[in-house]
């Protein structure tokens, strides 16, 4: 039986002056592979703070391994790259090392220090995101995108069961944009981890991921990635609140 | 100095704590810096400014307190006052800095209170104030040598932690940090610290050795690690210098530490400004 590694049911949220999530149940299995999509404000960003815990539902339960969210310990299975990852203050003294061996805190266990292995860790993660030349950088001196490919690493660097991503790839261009997808797909293909991530990037995620989820306050279609694409555009346009079109890959000739 | 070092106590116990909380200071500062919290050092040590007053004043009027070393009521007061700082942040969450002025203000309140009902404490307030070379005692030489060793565990213990937290609050909560109980045990012992500091330094310029070391740190490092080992020589560098002089000179030692802690700070700055304006090896390549 495949084990489903998010459940939320029936969960609601408002923040003080408007309800922001209706009755969202979504379900993530082992092995998936989920694109939330959404236009802006339509509530991506708040679900994924519920599902982490950092917000609480008003109403309906998140699970997470099968745990209840408030009460789940087993914090190192989960990869998180946040939508506003480099807010951070750019003075700060770390390097790109110190703030990917960061990602290992939970792992290592309370009382313990970083080992040597620990920090070979760290450069395996960089080297993933090809970002290995700059470990000894400091993280400030870095241009917003090798920033983000920093996070995402910090994210990776413990061997997550999950990875929640919310938006990675703003400010990354082209070429690294997909190679990172082509990463997650190895992530999600050869290695079995679930992936739930928010993107804009409709045409490109919707190809790679093996289920689709669109949000606008409540859930408007969830299901398998080939029937997301047999929708036809005025549907997604409907929920989206605009004109949408889908640029299939076959007519982009990829 | 050194040979007086040989001969009186109180120096080497001036000299001692002046060594210890060389390290400690700035060890701690380093965190409360990249918090951005360093204002919080100043309002705790208004705070233990209460407690000293306080205590000195029971001294004069209850006889239980003439006997009571007035640092241990400083130090309380300062606990007190971080437990109410992080309270008040809980309560002000988006204003979080709003809570240090309101702390700092009660304890230059009570403060004055304390200290216009004894008329004026004369010579023994201006060393809390300002430190002091001769009112170091063994015992709070001992209360110095604890604290210290409370720090060092705690940070030893607790590093990847407190990076974690200090870096990125967000992402240290969604891996599971206990940042509420870390972050409490961190305030209560940067009030100890201030507790421990205020006699060679004083109360007014405690926050000074917590800080002004790690704003030079920052310039020079790179790495978290590399800030953390500035920090500290430049700290001990200081309380070296100022004690030195502040004997000889006979002035009071936190002048004159807090006052070579800029001169470092500004010479730090000059450098590396001087050290960017030279365009570097890679520009001059780039130019050519
Ligand atoms: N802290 C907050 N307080 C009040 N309202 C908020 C807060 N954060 C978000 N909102 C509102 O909740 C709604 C959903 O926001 P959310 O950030 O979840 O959207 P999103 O789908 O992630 O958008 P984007 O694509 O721009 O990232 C928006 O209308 C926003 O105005
Ligand atoms: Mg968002």
């Amino acid at each position: 039986m495949t084990k489903t590694i998010i459940e939320c049911n029936d969960v609601n949220f408002r923040y003080e002056h408007s309800t922001v999530l209706e009755n969202i149940s979504l379900d993530v299995k082992e092995g998936e592979f989920w694109a939330l999509i959404g236009p802006n404000g339509s509530g991506k960003s708040t679900l994924i703070n519920i599902i982490l815990g950092l917000l609480k539902a008003d109403k309906g339960t998140v699970k997470l391994f099968g745990q209840n969210v408030d009460s789940f310990k087993q914090r190192e299975r989960i990869g998180y790259v946040s939508q506003k990852s480099n807010s951070f203050n750019s003075g700060f003294p770390a390097t790109v090392l110190e703030v990917v061996k960061s990602g290992l805190t939970r792992k290592v266990g309370l009382f313990k220090g970083f080992s040597k292995h620990d920090e070979q860790k760290a450069l395996d993660s960089l080297r993933i995101v090809k970002m290995e030349d700059f470990a000894s950088k400091n993280i400030g001196e870095l241009s917003g995108g090798q920033q983000q490919r920093v996070f995402i690493a910090r994210a990776l660097v413990g061997e997550p069961d999950l990875l929640i991503m919310d938006e990675p790839t703003v400010g990354i261009d082209q070429k690294n944009v997909a190679s990172f997808y082509s990463m997650l797909n190895e992530l999600n293909g050869e290695h079995g981890i679930a992936i739930l991530l928010v993107t804009h990037e409709i045409d490109l995620v919707t190809e790679l991921a093996t289920h689709v989820a669109c949000l606008n306050r409540s859930i408007h279609f969830h299901g398998m990635q080939s029937d997301y694409k047999k929708m036809n555009d005025t549907d997604i346009s409907l929920w989206y609140g605009h004109p949408v079109r889908r640029v299939h890959q076959e007519q982009k000739g990829i | 100095m050194i040979s007086a070092l040989f001969t009186y106590e109180f120096l080497q116990n001036a000299f001692l704590s002046g060594l210890i909380i060389g390290v400690i200071a700035p060890l701690l500062g380093l965190f409360i810096v990249v918090r951005r919290l360093a204002l919080i050092a100043d309002a705790l040590s208004h705070v233990a400014l209460a407690g000293i007053a306080g205590s000195l004043f029971l001294s004069q009027s209850v006889l239980m307190f003439s006997a009571l070393n007035p640092v241990y009521l400083g130090m309380a007061s300062a606990v007190g006052g971080s437990l109410l700082i992080e309270k008040l942040r809980g309560a002000y969450k988006h204003f979080e800095e709003l809570a240090i002025p309101i702390i700092l203000s009660t304890g230059i309140g009570f403060g004055a209170i304390f200290i216009s009902l004894a008329k004026g404490f004369g010579s023994d307030l201006v060393g809390y104030l300002f430190g002091s070379v001769s009112a170091v005692s063994r015992q709070d030489l001992w209360v110095v040598v604890i604290i210290a060793v409370v720090v060092v565990a705690f940070i030893r213990f607790f590093y990847k932690e407190m990076f974690a937290l200090s870096f990125d609050k967000e992402y240290a909560k969604v891996s599971g940090i206990n940042g509420k109980f870390i972050q409490i045990v961190f305030m209560i012992i940067v009030a100890l610290v201030i507790g421990a500091s205020m006699r060679i330094v004083g109360i007014l310029l405690v926050s000074s050795l917590m800080t002004i070391p790690v704003a030079a740190a920052m310039q020079l490092a790179k790495s978290f690690k590399g800030a953390l080992v500035y920090s500290i020589v430049i700290g001990e560098l200081s309380v070296l210098i100022g004690l030195f002089s502040a004997f000889h000179l006979d002035i009071a030692p936190g002048g004159t530490i807090v006052i070579t802690s800029i001169i470092i700070l500004l010479l730090v700055l000059g450098w590396t400004k001087m050290k960017g304006k030279q365009p570097s090896k890679k520009a001059k390549e780039e130019f050519a």
